[in-house]
């Protein structure tokens, strides 16, 4: 991409989030499309965000009790384990891996929709393809990412457990108690604010592509890939501009 | 003079550096049904896209009733897509709805209407395409054969009784006899209801039932736009050998 094509996109980005927000927000409101969407989104992720998770804590756990096993870090590991999690990785994972599924599938659905006429069909009946797609999805993003991101740090955290119980013979209490002990407020909120900016990415360039897709079923595909490549780009990208900021707005 | 419902003047629009339409003038008639041929991508499709501001041109003013719509946004342009309605080329049924929904659609999207009553008017719309059948109702479109989409898509688009309708190939993937009831609904609502329709068609004997006007669009103008008795009196080669379905080549030759 030219420089000019990624101030154009951007441009068009910026546009669809005024539009999409102001359709959110203006009555009347597609509820039962927007429990549709969460459905669709959360609950149907749940498995992926809590297999990703689960398994980040136990390896994080296992990692850290075998790359430093002379310190007796094993008491520290409940810290290593839920600091990691609910900072970083909770909130980033989930949104690579959730992120790549449900912004594949608008882009898919819309993409689909815009090739085949359905976008200039809702048109025609003088009815609002961003109030009528965009928006209920992005509601359910910012709803469902966060939510999804808190449950999967709870499972992560299990997972630490199950290895510092299972392998390294901590007693349960030992572990939580040092997870309680170091775990702040702050670190909750620094991660799930985090995760409505990725949602946020994520809404918006899968329904940007979806959009705009041209080209036929071929099309389709191409802008579905685009999506899952550049949604996680954005994610990891902002991940360490959102890291600094908030690190500069809680450190005191 | 019948009064102009549309005023079309110095219409151009290209995709690229390709000219589909350039430079096309013509009016539309209150409650005339204009019928547009062609040949495959000469721009039939674009210039009905023109007609509800779906797309706006390079160049040129599409006036209805005085109102310019390549001048106005999409959101203005909402009130007055309500009056016209649209049968796409694909039909452009929702996939995620089923065919009642489909139909319902407008219907629950601009009317206040209770459910008994959408109902009513979906089952009744249906019959009318002759799906009377109770049980196309809940199947999903992509359950339907081609034939059977195109009226759903037809029903979809008459539910709201438009003032004009715009029908890109209503006939196309039709059996005769559902062809011929398409055609007989399409001249009532116009004959009963005063309905304007501009007509996207290769079906001549559909052409010559329901056209008060045909015009065929080649190289990016109409090359003929005129009356059945004019057409058939019309020495333009290009119409002739459309009507008479004979290739172009031959009668270069001859
Ligand atoms: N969105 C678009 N982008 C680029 N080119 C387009 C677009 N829409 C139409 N065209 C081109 O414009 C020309 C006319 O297309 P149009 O769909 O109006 O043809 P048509 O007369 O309806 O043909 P058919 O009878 O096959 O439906 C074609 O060459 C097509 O490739
Ligand atoms: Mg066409």
């Amino acid at each position: 991409m030219k420089p000019r094509d990624i101030a154009a996109r951007t441009g068009d980005l910026g546009i669809l989030t005024a539009r999409a927000f102001l359709a959110m927000i203006a009555p009347p409101y597609e509820i039962g499309e927007w429990v549709r969407q969460m459905e669709q989104i959360g609950v149907r992720s749940l498995g992926v965000a809590g297999i990703t998770t689960i398994f980040t804590g136990m390896v994080l756990a296992l990692q850290t009790a075998l790359s430093l096993p002379t310190l007796g870090i094993k008491y520290y590991i409940g810290s290593v384990v839920s600091k990691s999690l609910v900072r970083e990785l909770g909130p980033v994972l989930t949104a690579l891996i959730v992120g790549g599924r449900i912004g594949a599938g608008m882009t898919a659905e819309i993409g689909t929709m815009k090739v085949t006429e359905q976008i200039d069909a809702l048109r025609s009946m003088a009815a609002d393809p961003v109030k009528k797609l965009v928006a209920p999805k992005l509601v359910a993003t910012l709803v469902m990412l966060p939510a999804l991101t808190v449950i999967g740090d709870a499972l992560g955290i299990l997972g630490g457990l199950i290895v510092a119980t299972g392998t390294l013979n901590l007693t349960p209490g030992l572990y939580l108690n040092d997870v309680w002990d170091t775990l702040k407020l702050g670190d909750v909120f620094s991660g799930v604010a985090k995760s409505f900016f990725f949602a946020y990415f994520i809404a918006i360039i899968g329904c940007h592509n979806g959009l705009h897709t041209t080209g036929g079923a071929d099309g389709v595909g191409r802008a579905t890939t685009n999506t899952v490549v550049l949604a996680a780009i954005l994610v990891l990208v902002s991940d360490f501009f959102l890291t600094k900021l908030f690190y500069i707005l809680f450190s005191t | 003079m019948p009064e102009a419902l549309y005023q079309i003047r110095g219409l151009t629009k290209r995709y690229g550096t390709r000219t589909v339409l350039e430079d096309l003038d013509f009016d539309i008639y209150r409650g005339e049904c204009l019928v547009i041929l062609g040949r495959s991508g000469s721009g039939k499709s674009v210039t009905l896209r023109q007609l509800n501001g779906l797309e706006k041109p390079e160049a040129g003013s599409v006036e209805l009733d005085g109102t310019d719509l390549t001048r106005l946004s999409e959101r203005e342009l909402f009130p007055i897509r309500r009056r016209i309605a649209m049968l796409f080329q694909g039909g452009a049924l929702f996939d995620s709805m089923n065919v009642f929904d489909n139909v319902a659609f407008p219907l629950r999207e601009h009317t206040e209407k209770p459910e008994a009553e959408i109902a009513e008017t979906v089952r009744h719309k249906l019959s009318q395409v002759r799906l009377k059948d109770k049980d196309v109702e809940p199947k999903m479109p992509s359950d339907l054969s081609g034939g059977m989409k195109k009226r759903v898509a037809l029903a979809r688009s008459l539910a709201l009784d438009p003032e004009v309708v715009l029908f890109d190939e209503p006939t196309t993937g039709l059996d005769p006899i559902t062809s011929a009831t398409i055609g007989k609904l399409m001249s009532s609502i116009q004959k009963d209801l005063g309905v304007t329709s501009v007509v996207v068609t290769h079906d001549i004997p559909l052409a010559r039932r329901v056209g008060d006007r045909i015009a065929l669009l080649a190289d990016g103008r109409f090359c003929f736009l005129g009356s059945w008795a004019e057409a058939e009196d019309s020495n333009d080669p290009r119409l002739r050998d459309f009507l008479a379905g004979r290739e172009e080549d031959e009668e270069n030759a001859a």
